[in-house]
């Protein structure tokens, strides 16, 4: 079966100075309707390998297949109305003066006409849940509303794939959950295919299917529940264990028997009442 | 400082506010021309009727576009102090080496004056009623002849229209970067003018750095929502041309004719 992204043997490095591959010969397979998790630590190449799979930088080597079409400079353009990307700095990718005139800057590059674009924008704010905001500039909205407005202008182009790039990691608390939670109605209700490149363990932790990025390769694919297993080697790659797989460590080294499987922190919380009645 | 730039714009739905901006920005121009059509008291006098006139249908108070004059009142003031001691011709009231005060020096320096707030009033009902995306809206459109001779019209509007969209950005991290520095002991505003001046390079070179980035994010992001040049764009802002415009500009019409029947 092909996937809606098909990548083979991937290469790419940003100077040619560098001797050591930015991605080294990736090889990824992403289903239709999937939610793919990205994680790695700092500069291990996750966000690299985003802006490859949208064409915004040209691999060394390798091929890139998006629903079928490959991907090369006549098919670019056709290729990226297939793929939404959200940055990760809020402000750093609003371009129209206000939350409409941004959903519907997308529309205009794609020469759409003034009609449907007033249909397309309404109806992308509300899945976001922005309507309200439609006249608002920008230093009226917070860093989660305007990635909101992000959302929706990506919504607006209709694509299949929506690529997460660490677009969370500048959000106060509250704003990062209601984006998460966003990106799970995209997915689960939307259908779209669900690309999230984080640094955040509880995103990933939300996924189908985590693969691991450390120095450009690929080098660990699995569920979240397998993933996060293994505690201590991801913080030897760098990253975060979540925090209920950490109290898991804790509880375990004092002697206390716990559920092989992965928990999330309300399972967690639920475990540990049940237990302490039974004593 | 962004009141200055930006809170110029306010809210309302005046029969001004409502007019077509680019109606608005051409007959701004325009007026700025016929502004020296006048020479004598009645042809300003009847600008001046003019100018109130549209002040009122804006349902704007006076206040604000006397507040306009403000910033401009030093390079009024030099003006008018030109016109009333170099002024030649005339009776001579006053004179004392090379200057000479005379009736006609000191009518000039009114007219001057007259002259500098009407334009600065003119100027002011502008940006007051139109929101400055629409003056960018209003601005390409009536350029789009010069796309014939490869001026690119588009990208100088999306340009502006960028650039009015960070200024507020940008204050925010000019305040922030100015904290930062003050909390590692930069002072700003004090001491002599060299150090006023050296103190404001710690704040450039931090805001320029994150000036780039931030411009390199953008086009990362405009590409990746299918920015490629403005051939083939539509325009999700409609700009539409009503009956009051035509009325304006044929109201303007009158107004030169009478200006020119009237002057001296």
């Amino acid at each position: 079966m092909s996937g809606i992204i098909d990548i083979k043997d991937l290469c790419f490095r940003y100077s040619q100075e560098n001797e050591e591959l930015d991605l080294s010969h990736i090889d990824l397979h992403v289903n239709e309707g999937e939610w793919l998790a990205v994680i790695g630590h700092n500069g291990s190449g996750k966000s690299t390998l985003a802006k490859a799979i949208d064409g915004l930088i040209a691999p060394e080597a390798g091929e890139i297949y998006i629903d079928g079409e490959k991907l090369t400079d006549q098919s670019l353009w056709n290729i990226r109305k297939k793929i939404g990307m959200v940055f990760q700095n809020p402000d750093n990718q609003f371009v129209g003066a206000d939350v409409e005139g941004d959903v519907a800057f997308g529309l205009e590059n794609q020469g759409i006409e003034r009609e449907e674009m007033h249909a397309r924008v309404k109806e992308a704010l509300e899945v976001v849940g922005m309507q309200d905001f439609a006249q608002h500039e920008p230093v009226r909205l917070s860093g989660g509303q305007k990635q909101r407005v992000a959302i929706a202008g990506v919504l607006a182009l209709r694509p299949k794939i929506v690529i997460f790039d660490e677009s969370t990691s500048m959000l106060d608390p509250e704003g990062r959950m209601q984006i998460i939670s966003l990106i799970r109605q995209l997915n689960k209700k939307e259908g779209f295919t669900v690309l999230s490149i984080t640094h955040d363990i509880d995103e990933a932790s939300l996924a189908d299917r985590v693969i691991v990025v450390d120095d450009g390769k690929i080098i660990d694919d699995s569920l979240p529940q397998d993933l996060f297993q293994k505690g201590n080697q991801l913080i030897e790659i760098g990253l975060d264990v979540p925090y209920p797989q950490r109290l898991k460590g804790e509880l375990a080294q004092r002697g206390i028997d716990l559920p092989q499987e992965y928990m999330d922190e309300g399972s967690l919380v639920n475990w540990l009442c049940r237990s302490i009645l039974k004593n | 400082m962004d009141k200055m730039l930006l809170g110029r714009y306010i809210n309302g739905d005046s029969l001004i506010h409502r007019m077509d901006p680019r109606a608005k920005l051409f007959l701004s121009f325009y007026f700025i021309v016929i502004v020296f059509l006048c020479n004598n008291w009645q042809t300003y006098v009847l600008m001046a009727a003019l100018v109130l006139l549209f002040i009122k249908l804006s349902d704007i108070s006076l206040g604000f576009f006397i507040k306009g004059v403000r910033p401009l009142i030093w390079l009024i003031l030099f003006t008018v102090l030109l016109q009333i001691f170099f002024s030649s011709g005339g009776n001579v009231y006053w004179q004392w080496g090379p200057f000479t005060v005379t009736d006609r020096g000191l009518l000039n320096a009114v007219f001057v004056f007259c002259r500098f707030v009407l334009i600065i009033f003119m100027s002011t009902l502008l940006t007051l009623t139109t929101t400055p995306i629409e003056i960018s809206d209003g601005l390409e459109s009536l350029l789009k002849p010069l796309t014939k001779i490869k001026v690119p019209v588009y990208e100088i509007a999306l340009m502006l229209s960028i650039a009015l969209r960070f200024v507020p950005t940008l204050m925010d991290e000019t305040t922030k970067i100015m904290n930062a520095q003050r909390a590692r002991g930069v002072n700003f505003g004090e001491g002599s003018l060299i150090k006023q001046i050296k103190s404001v390079i710690p704040l450039l070179i931090p805001l320029f750095v994150s000036s780039f980035n931030r411009a390199e994010d953008l086009a990362t992001a405009m590409e990746a929502r299918g920015y490629h040049g403005g051939e083939g764009r539509t325009k999700y802002r409609k700009q539409e041309w009503k009956q009051n415009d035509t009325i304006g500009v044929i109201l303007f019409i009158v107004l030169t004719a009478a200006l020119i029947f009237l002057r001296s």
